[in-house]
């Protein structure tokens, strides 16, 4: 169980719980991310923030204080270590 | 508009290339307005239909949920609920729905179903779902979702669209709608709490889509336009909530959670193919958004688009400013017998419009530029990168375009914070591109400069001070838009929630078209106020004449020669005119930072632009009209001012503190009735034109006071 913001770029897994009350939840939930959904941190921006995520087949940007809230269960077969070669 | 014609509504998530569509269905026969009483611009156009039925098609914002965070989102929420004053419920909606991505196009569909409309589905981009290897079952979709019709269109390639309009005469003639999803039965019997509780408390029955905005939303926006008190709606929303809870639902989770599973259902076997085969926006991004190469390739975008707005706008300026000129030259002998219109038609109108046309080049550039960028699909990509940077002082990525173009010119710039989504981002960058130092102020520093620091201090410290000047703006900007969205703004800030759609190629008519709509708007709307304000700084610089001074200068200085009169003539005239009067009135207030009469006529005869300095220097220190920057004349006439009285007799007036001061207060004050204007149109009143005018003002005067203090006390 690790926090969107965690998660390491190219990492996938599965959302366990957002918070509905917050605005950033809301409208993800409307793009289609809810709980039991793959998702997967494609890259962060050059700056370290943003985030960009991948669910349902969109690529959708949101902050890295946003994505606190968001739980992933990480897929056991994700790569743990940064590739070096690769942004 | 009239009461009896027929209204379609094109509503659909964003990126689905729904204006693409609106063009192609009006064929650009479109009226672009605003929503009373917000800033959310109406564009509506005529369909043909076919067999004589003609419509009025409404092209609504994009958006991705009815749950309404935005104003954008509320107006069309408000629309299609027939709630909006002075707008009537659609009578049919058409769905513009991305095929490729289905699934999550449908869940706003399906909120829409709700609303009980004849309503027409178009799956967009049919040619890319293709491409992507996908097959829809367009008939087995249609009989799920209780026969409307469902069309598969490209929009971008002209493709479907004749279906379209056959499919809005055939849902206006067969009131086909969309079959609701069935709602759980706790859910079904909150909904129906609601619905009984108003309609006891308010006596107004009112739609389930009205009562699923108050269980589902968090905003109280719906409950507060049925008017139903907060008293008697809090304890009836916390039972109905209560019901949604015991079914296991969180009530602000349940309407995706139950359209979604319901969704699902539908598109069984509906969609097949595309598996593994990616978008262009994987490998694109992987270039775009790159660590390094992302930020070199955004830099070299950005300075493309700098370049162009401040470099080619140039050349179409200075047609219009010789225009302009020639113009007159024609006008000015036929007028010669009655010399007030004469200065009237030359000074007052030609000078009128030229002083807004001349913003048409940099803003048709500009918005070529944010139509390629935006339709292309970077715009996102160069919010996603720059956002970090702006975050922090409660902008977004997005506020970057708008602050830069006000390096060239404030008008495109405002203009371009339409492409914010965040009302609180989007005024507070609006509020922070006036700062920025735009190429009218250029003259008066390149004057002071080259008379002045240059040849005191020499060339070095002349680029100082010039880059420093344009530094300015900014440096005050920056805390001004913190303080402004920390503890003034009370607008709920928008999570920064931004789609990086796939790349596109833009199409031609829809950017064109877009850029002509933005400049007709601005002309129409902010070229009618700046008219007006030339106008008047016309009449305060004419008006009292006396037709007798050219005598009176010639009888006490006989020796003069023609030119020499006319100039002084000009200066006499200016100084007993209404504004030359203000200016010594009011001198005392610019006292302290080290303005003389002449430089208060010239502070003030610059507030509709301040690129009339130099000019009006020229005119107060008798050079004559059309001095510019590198007129020797001035700058010698300038370096030779002293004061005549006071007790700083006989010392120069522009000593290095008092230039110091006065590039400060040009740098920060607001002097351009056309920024001003077009502020009040974006910003939808007079209200925050106003507090910024007063705002750049007081702090230029501030500040020009402190330099000029502080200075003349070290120097």
């Amino acid at each position: 169980m690790t926090p969107l913001s965690q998660l390491l770029p190219g990492q996938f897994g599965k959302l366990v719980s957002l918070n509905p009350d917050r605005a950033v939840d809301q409208r993800l939930m409307a793009l289609g991310l809810l709980p039991g959904m793959a998702l997967k941190l494609v890259r962060r921006a050059p700056l370290g923030d943003p985030l960009a995520i991948e669910f349902g087949g969109q690529v959708v940007s949101l902050r890295l204080a946003e994505a606190e809230s968001l739980i992933v269960d990480v897929a056991a077969d994700c790569p743990v270590q940064r590739p070096k070669n690769n942004s | 508009m009239s009461a009896k014609e027929i209204t379609v509504a094109l509503v659909g998530n964003p990126n689905t290339g729904k204006s693409t569509l609106f063009n192609a269905l009006t064929g650009l026969r479109q009226k672009v307005g605003n929503y009373p009483g917000v800033t959310v611009a109406r564009k509506s156009g005529r369909c043909d239909c076919g067999d004589g039925l003609k419509v009025e098609l409404v092209d609504l914002p994009g958006l991705y949920s009815l749950a309404a965070a935005s104003p954008d989102e509320q107006v069309v929420t408000d629309v299609l609920l027939g709630s909006l004053e002075g707008s009537q419920q659609p009578d049919a909606i058409v769905v513009v729905l991305d095929a490729t991505n289905l699934l999550r196009n449908l869940f706003l569909a399906s909120q829409l179903a709700e609303l009980n409309l004849p309503l027409a589905l178009v799956l967009n981009q049919a040619d890319i779902a293709h491409e992507q290897g996908l097959k829809i079952d367009t008939n087995l979709l249609s009989q799920r979702l209780g026969g409307v019709p469902v069309i598969l269109t490209s929009a971008w390639k002209g493709e479907g669209i004749a279906s379209v309009r056959r499919a809005i005469a055939e849902v206006l003639n067969k009131k086909t709608k969309m079959t609701r999803l069935t709602w759980p039965s706790q859910v079904e019997s909150a909904l129906n709490t609601i619905v009984q509780a108003i309609q006891t408390d308010t006596s107004i029955a009112p739609s389930n889509a009205d009562a699923q905005r108050i269980l589902f939303s968090s905003n109280a926006h719906t409950s507060d336009r049925l008017g139903w008190s907060q008293s008697q709606r809090i304890s009836v929303i916390r039972q109905a909530r209560d019901q949604v809870r015991a079914a296991g639902f969180n009530p602000l989770a349940a309407e995706p959670l139950i359209h979604y599973a319901h969704l699902r259902k539908v598109l069984e076997g509906v969609v097949s193919g595309g598996a593994g085969k990616q978008g262009n926006a994987a490998a694109l991004d992987r270039v775009l958004l790159h660590r390094v190469m992302g930020p070199i390739l955004f830099i070299g975008i950005m300075l493309g688009l700098f370049a162009s707005v401040f470099w080619l706008a140039k050349f179409p300026m200075q047609w219009i400013q010789s225009g302009v000129d020639f113009l007159k030259a024609i006008i000015a002998p036929t007028l010669s017998s009655t010399p007030m219109l004469q200065s009237l038609v030359t000074d007052g109108i030609i000078a009128g419009v030229g002083a807004f046309l001349v913003f048409l080049p940099q803003i048709l550039i500009l918005f070529l530029f944010v139509g390629i960028l935006e339709d292309s699909g970077y715009m996102a990509r160069a919010a996603f990168i720059m956002d970090r940077l702006f975050s922090w002082c409660g902008l977004n990525g997005k506020s970057f375009v708008p602050l830069l173009s006000g390096y060239a010119c404030a008008i495109p710039g405002l203009l371009s914070t339409r492409t914010i989504e965040d009302p609180k981002a989007r005024l507070a960058t609006a509020f922070a591109v006036p700062f920025m130092s735009c190429s009218a102020r250029f003259p008066i520093y390149a004057l002071m400069c080259a008379a002045f620091i240059g040849p005191l201090y020499g060339p070095g410290w002349e680029s100082v001070v010039m880059v420093g000047m344009h530094c300015v703006g900014l440096i005050f900007a920056i805390p001004t838009a913190f303080v402004l969205t920390r503890f003034i703004l009370k607008v709920k800030p928008q999570p920064f929630v931004l789609e990086l759609p796939r790349y596109q190629m833009p199409k031609p008519r829809d950017v064109l078209w877009r850029m002509w709509q933005n400049a007709a708007e601005f002309i129409s709307k902010a070229g009618t106020v700046i008219f007006a304000i030339t106008i008047i700084i016309w009449a305060l610089c004419y008006f009292p004449r006396d037709a007798q001074m050219a005598e009176k200068i010639k009888t006490a200085e006989p020796t003069l020669n023609t030119q020499e009169l006319q100039a002084r003539t000009q200066a006499a005239m200016i100084e007993q005119s209404w504004m030359g009067r203000f200016g010594k009135t009011i001198q005392p207030v610019f006292d302290p930072c080290g303005f003389d009469w002449k430089i208060t006529v010239g502070v003030l005869a610059s507030f509709p632009a301040r690129e009339v300095i130099v000019s009006t220097l020229g005119v107060t220190y008798s050079i004559g009209k059309g001095a510019e920057a590198d007129s020797q004349h001035l700058r010698l006439a300038m370096q030779d001012a002293k004061w005549t009285e006071g007790p700083r007799k006989s010392t120069p007036i522009f000593s290095l503190a008092a230039v110091l001061a006065l590039m400060v207060f040009f740098a920060l004050c607001s002097q351009c009735g056309p920024t001003i204007a077009t502020l009040a149109q974006e910003t939808g009143g007079w209200k925050w034109a106003t507090i910024s005018f007063f705002y750049m003002t007081i702090l230029a005067w501030v500040m020009a006071v402190v330099v000029y203090q502080c200075v003349i006390r070290l120097t």
